[in-house]
């Protein structure tokens, strides 16, 4: 795998649900995605990582930019190719109760993808691929009869990644998967996700606001604040050398389970309305981007 | 020691439901001094909510108190009547929740309803009683309270809401504030600055506090004490400083080993095996054996009793037994003690 293939790139991304009234939920968003890597992004509610989550995987509408998946554009996509598009860019979704249809048996919920695509050769093989999907999220033979209502939220996740592994992405945007899970699950699905991650080289865009974990499993981070990308890099430098006073602000924000530094620390309050129009990234050490 | 304000002795709760009898609270004790926070950790459904609910008098219609007393200034709640509790509750103990939009009258303005909270309690004039109102405004940092007061929750943001919230819990002055995740809801630098403002108000009224929550970061900032509970029961109680920097239980150990500080590299992350049980017809034994890789024999066979650490400390795990072999918490664990201040 050379580690330096972008798959995805991101340009001058822009998604506005106003219609032009408002200010865009996200505005003018750049950035890169290297083949096998998990990019973070993160950010407060509203301040627009979900947005453009969904627009990577096209189950938002492009309101300007570009997304190139391969070096391919994704906007132009039709028909056959928006299809192949779809098996190849998956999501999974961060409350795993609601993204289940409830009148449907895991196996044909898993599945899906697999019919859709007409990945498989015969109702054996169709089978076969399930039952391998679902030990390898670690669920068991007998869960495939069963209803989504019949497990924990943490059990759901799986089926849910176990869904989006069916089509045998490249690419997977993780939507908050573990915000709605029980600590000790976290860890669980977090394992899970890094450890497909390696057995089939995925490439993850992986959206959260819990920072610690963001940190532990992206390579690289995006800050996002009111729409726009206010700083980018590798995780260490990011966290390292924090270098906007948003992504300081949110810092200094996270309580850590270490009493003696909550007992010293002090917070950051940023409160600046949005970037200028004309503010651009800019780079400041290799790799570290700040918007400016 | 203080005299305690709070003194929750062998409290035991059940539900019944279709399904059989859930043994949702097993047995918990714990007491609170006066002006202190002591935090209640554990997963959905461990019964740290189920706990602060039989404190409040607000348990669910199938639920029943099996045994136990929950002593508040001396005397039992369980045995008040609906009427005296409902003089307590909201007057010398009120509770915040998690979701601040459920809990808020959204067709009225937050004026009258924090004025409703002042007057239930009081006998005071109007005037008084907006007087009053402002001034919790003000306590919670909520700005132009004059104008304010004729808003409807909509006109706010989570976190003011959630400031509301807890001006309606403090308006009569509680000795005990019950905080249910009220945090959960809420971004990282809105919960850091509802946390600020829980703990400024606590220096202030020197109100006494039980914070349930699950994010052990939340516990390292506001607790000084800390009970971890697992499947109905309190598993290790201490104060901050020991149930961090000292921990004693395996499912502590797992709890803090699973969660990446900003110093965790590449390793994998340490995950407790297996899901909680359910509290039905519990198996005999200690019920976090099946997923506790340092289970011993004798877990299999009775649920071990909390063996003291120190004065303050206590852990429920045969491990502290004297006849039991000597174990080294993981790596990540004994790091932490090491590294305590700067993790």
């Amino acid at each position: 795998m050379s580690a330096e293939k972008n798959l995805i790139e991101v340009k001058d991304l822009t998604h506005d649900y106003t219609g032009g009234r408002g200010r865009p939920a996200v505005q003018r968003v750049s950035f890169a995605i290297r083949e096998g890597e998990t990019f973070g992004l993160v950010g407060e509610s509203g301040c627009g990582k979900t947005t453009t989550g969904r627009m990577l995987v096209r189950l938002l509408e492009i309101t300007s930019g570009s997304v190139r998946f391969d070096g391919q554009d994704i906007i132009g996509l039709r028909g056959k190719e928006l299809l192949d598009f779809r098996r190849q860019a998956q999501i999974i979704f961060q409350d795993p109760y609601a993204s289940l249809d409830p009148r449907k048996k895991v196996r044909d919920i898993i599945a899906e993808g697999i019919d859709i695509h007409h990945l498989a050769q015969n109702r054996g093989d169709r089978e076969a691929q399930v039952s391998q999907l679902l030990s390898s999220v670690g669920l068991r033979p007998e869960h495939l009869t069963r209803y989504p209502h019949e497990f924990s939220g943490g059990q759901r996740q799986r089926i849910g990644i176990a869904r989006a592994l069916a089509t045998q992405p490249r690419f997977v945007v993780c939507d908050e998967p573990i915000s709605a899970l029980d600590v000790s699950i976290q860890a669980q699905v977090v394992n899970l996700l890094k450890e497909e991650q390696r057995h089939r080289g995925l490439t993850y865009l992986f959206i959260a606001h819990d920072l610690s974990m963001v940190k532990y499993i992206s390579d690289r981070i995006a800050v996002m604040y009111r729409g726009r990308i206010v700083e980018t890099g590798p995780s260490d430098l990011v966290y390292g050398n924090p270098l906007h006073p948003y992504t300081r602000s949110l810092i200094s924000a996270i309580p850590l389970p270490d009493p003696e530094s909550e007992r010293s620390r002090r917070r950051i309050p940023y409160d600046q309305p949005e970037a200028a129009e004309d503010a651009e990234l800019q780079e400041i050490e290799p790799g570290h981007f700040v918007l400016l | 020691m203080i005299e305690a304000i709070l003194r929750v002795n062998h409290l035991s709760v059940s539900f019944d439901t279709y399904a059989g009898t859930v043994r949702a609270v097993r047995d918990i004790s714990f007491d609170l001094g006066p002006g202190e926070t002591l935090a209640l950790v554990g997963e959905s459904g461990c019964g740290k909510s189920v706990t602060c609910r039989s404190v409040m008098g607000l348990l669910a219609r199938n639920a029943r108190v099996e045994a136990g007393e929950i002593l508040f200034q001396g005397e039992d709640l369980l045995k008040k009547s609906n009427r005296e509790m409902r003089a307590i509750r909201g007057g010398k103990i009120a509770m915040i929740f998690q979701d601040p939009m459920t809990s808020l009258d959204p067709t009225m303005k937050i004026g009258r309803q924090i004025a409703e909270a002042v007057t239930l309690h009081r006998k005071v004039s109007r005037g008084e009683a907006k007087r009053r109102v402002l001034e919790l405004l003000q306590l919670v940092g909520i700005e132009e309270g004059e104008k304010r007061y004729h808003q409807y929750p909509h006109e706010f943001s989570g976190g003011q809401r959630q400031r509301i919230v807890i001006a309606i819990a403090l308006a009569a002055d509680p000795r005990i504030l019950i905080a249910d995740e009220p945090t959960t809801a809420l971004d990282v630098t809105m919960q850091a600055q509802i946390l600020d403002l829980m703990k400024d108000i606590q220096r202030k009224t020197g109100t006494s506090v039980i914070f349930i929550t699950h994010d052990l970061g939340v516990v390292a900032n506001v607790a000084d004490r800390v009970a971890v509970m697992y499947a109905g029961r309190i598993v290790e109680i201490g104060t901050a400083d020991e149930v961090f920097y000292d921990p004693r239980h395996p499912y502590t150990w797992g709890l803090l080993a699973s969660m990446p500080t900003l110093a965790t590299e590449d390793e994998k992350l340490y995950a407790i095996p297996g899901t909680p049980p359910t509290l039905i017809d519990p198996q005999p034994g200690d019920l976090f054996a099946p997923r506790n890789p340092y289970a011993l024999e004798a877990d299999k066979i009775a649920e071990p009793p909390l063996f003291p650490v120190s004065g303050t400390h206590f852990a429920a795990t045969w491990l502290l037994d004297p006849r039991a072999p000597k174990i080294d918490p993981p790596e990540a664990i004994r790091r932490r003690a090491r590294e305590r201040g700067s993790l």
